[in-house]
């Protein structure tokens, strides 16, 4: 790793400036994730007066246990259809924005803020509108026959936390979808419209191709954002009912751990999502470094 | 643009209205919904346009006095405090642990940095019992400490820093040790200084990131004295379905995010410069 040609010859010094951040990082990251893992593999009597070591029990068992099992494909329907829904309309606008030249800004601006909505203020805007009383979508979807009701039915709970979290998640896929396409050299664009490809064939065959480093990079931060970051769309939806239909790997960290006390299995969920963690940024450095590189 | 054709013009305006109509349907609703006294929200079809109740709703949330709820203008303080305290750590904390890891060489310094490092690796969610009971054993649980200091390492600020800082050219350096300067004047008059752009693009992001947090709060917090709004707004949404006060419940939320979002509006370069940067 490099430093500086120069550097400043000093003792003390260096240790004081990195001090506060590492104490920190030990204290409140490294150690608690130390004790994950240790918690992972040991039993606490009812009383929290003993532990005994009861190796991999608590994994063999999450395995066998179909709610956990369900949760995992559930998370990862989620996740896909976050993904790909708020990727694919964020790349629509970009490339709609980017055709533009002067009222390319106002839009943009407008298409940005809601990035600065939290995630539980979000669930809360759509919870309110697909609410089946007072809700405008329910009102709509009766005119199709169709009885919304998230409270009883898991698949319609399901749809609500996908659409709050997408919802979300447009405005920063938009913003690094349009950095990204307005690196990409316009002399091919227009190289490939003398040659006479039209606006579409254009697109796909020179603009998507070079921005696949983009799409690959924001591919795995929206894994990591819906794994993650929605605890507050669902904790404020849905709370993971009905029955466990929406009960995701994270909020199902929260449920077992600190609202059901079941310790170990709670640390040894936190442990599969480490190392779930852990692979996508590796996979992020590892490969997004060369990003926007034409 | 490569060619002028009108058709396809039209499509991109019609396809950025749609994206502007999805985005801001939600949020309309709530300015709507803000608007109206209790009875026009209960009675079946939502109104679409704005009525005349906006100020009386506003007064409320901010007079009245809620059950299992502190008073707005608390939580709004420390939701305040909180994203202050963690812009302003998370900066300070990182800057001076980058300037180490850039302008010195120690032993243990590859170390330290694969420590900051591996904090990307470590969210909160995936940690919540035992990071909880750390708080809980030092007792800052319902305090602005246990609130805030939890959060406040980063390592994407550390690499923001680190990066710029192996921008700047060496002769700056080189410049300021012949003209006598020791490592602490260097970082103070020069250094600081050219990272301007780059602490006033971070404070944005971070003001934002404090603002939303949510799920830490809401584990070391059981006092309604340390309650912020993200998590007011929520308690008082959970208890609309049984006492259903919409008007006023869409009026506090729209407060709640207000600050973040006009942030956003008006400093938009530095948003942006600051989203795009930290990610890199």
């Amino acid at each position: 790793m490099d430093t500086k040609r120069t550097i400043f010859p000093s003792q003390g010094l260096p240790y004081l400036l990195v001090a506060p951040q590492l104490i920190i990082t030990i204290i409140f990251f490294i150690w608690p994730a130390g004790q994950a893992v240790k918690s992972s593999f040991e039993r606490e009597d009812p009383f929290g007066l003993s532990t005994s070591f009861v190796g991999l029990l608590h994994y063999l068992r999450l395995f066998q246990e179909p709610d956990y099992l369900a949760s995992v494909g559930r998370t990862a329907l989620f996740a896909l259809a976050v993904t790909i829904i708020s990727m694919g309309l964020a790349l629509v606008l970009a490339v709609a924005v980017n055709r533009l030249i002067r009222a390319g800004t106002a839009y943009s601006t407008m298409l940005l803020w809601p990035y600065a909505v939290s995630p539980v203020v979000a669930g809360i805007l759509w919870w309110f509108i697909f609410n089946s009383s007072t809700g405008i979508l329910p009102y709509m979807l009766e005119f199709f026959g169709l009885d919304w009701n998230h409270q009883l039915n898991g698949t319609h709970a399901m749809i609500l936390i996908i659409v709050a979290a997408s919802w979300k998640q447009i405005s920063y896929n938009f913003l690094f979808f349009l950095a990204g396409l307005q690196s990409v050299p316009q002399s091919l664009n227009e190289a490939a419209a003398i040659d006479g490809a039209g606006p579409f064939k254009r697109f796909w065959t020179i603009v998507f191709p070079l921005l696949s480093p983009t799409t690959f990079f924001l591919m795995i931060v929206n894994l990591n954002y819906t794994m993650f970051d929605t605890f507050g769309v669902i904790d404020a939806t849905t709370a993971g009912g009905p029955n466990q239909a929406t009960n995701t790997l994270v909020y199902k960290v929260y449920t077992d751990g600190y609202l059901g006390l079941n310790l170990g299995s709670s640390s040894a969920q936190s442990v599969i999502l480490m190392l779930f963690v852990i692979v996508l940024t590796v996979i992020q450095f590892r490969y997004v470094e060369r990003r926007v590189q034409y | 643009m490569v060619e002028n054709r009108p058709w396809l013009t039209f499509l991109t305006h019609f396809v950025l209205i749609c994206g502007v109509v999805i985005v801001v349907f939600p949020v309309y609703i709530a300015l709507i919904a803000s608007t109206h006294g209790p009875t026009a929200l209960s009675s079946g079809m939502m109104p679409l346009l704005p009525g005349a109740e906006l100020w009386n709703n506003v007064v409320q949330v901010l007079t009245e006095e809620r059950r299992g709820v502190a008073p707005f203008w608390l939580m709004a303080w420390n939701s305040l405090w909180m994203a202050i305290i963690i812009t302003v750590g998370k900066i300070a904390i990182s800057i001076i642990s980058a300037y180490a890891i850039v302008y010195f060489r120690f032993p243990g310094r590859v170390l330290a940095f694969w420590l900051i490092f591996i904090t990307l690796m470590l969210p909160v969610e995936v940690r919540i019992i035992p990071t909880f009971a750390v708080v809980a054993n030092l007792g800052m649980l319902n305090s602005y400490l246990g609130l805030t200091i939890p959060l406040i390492a980063s390592a994407t600020a550390t690499f923001l820093f680190r990066q710029f800082f192996m921008t700047v050219p060496d002769e700056m350096m080189e410049a300021a040790r012949v003209d006598g300067a020791g490592p602490i004047k260097f970082f103070r008059d020069i250094l600081l200084p050219l990272s301007r752009t780059n602490i006033a693009a971070l404070c944005v992001i971070l003001f934002i990131y404090g603002w939303m947090q949510y799920l830490w709060p809401l584990l070391v917090t059981t006092d309604p004295k340390y309650y912020t709004l993200m998590m007011g707004v929520k308690r008082m949404a959970a208890v609309a379905d049984a006492d259903p006060q919409w008007n006023t419940i869409m009026a506090a939320v729209v407060m709640a995010m207000l600050p973040p979002v006009l942030i956003v509006i008006f400093m938009q370069r530095l948003f942006v410069k600051g989203l795009v940067e930290t990610e890199k």
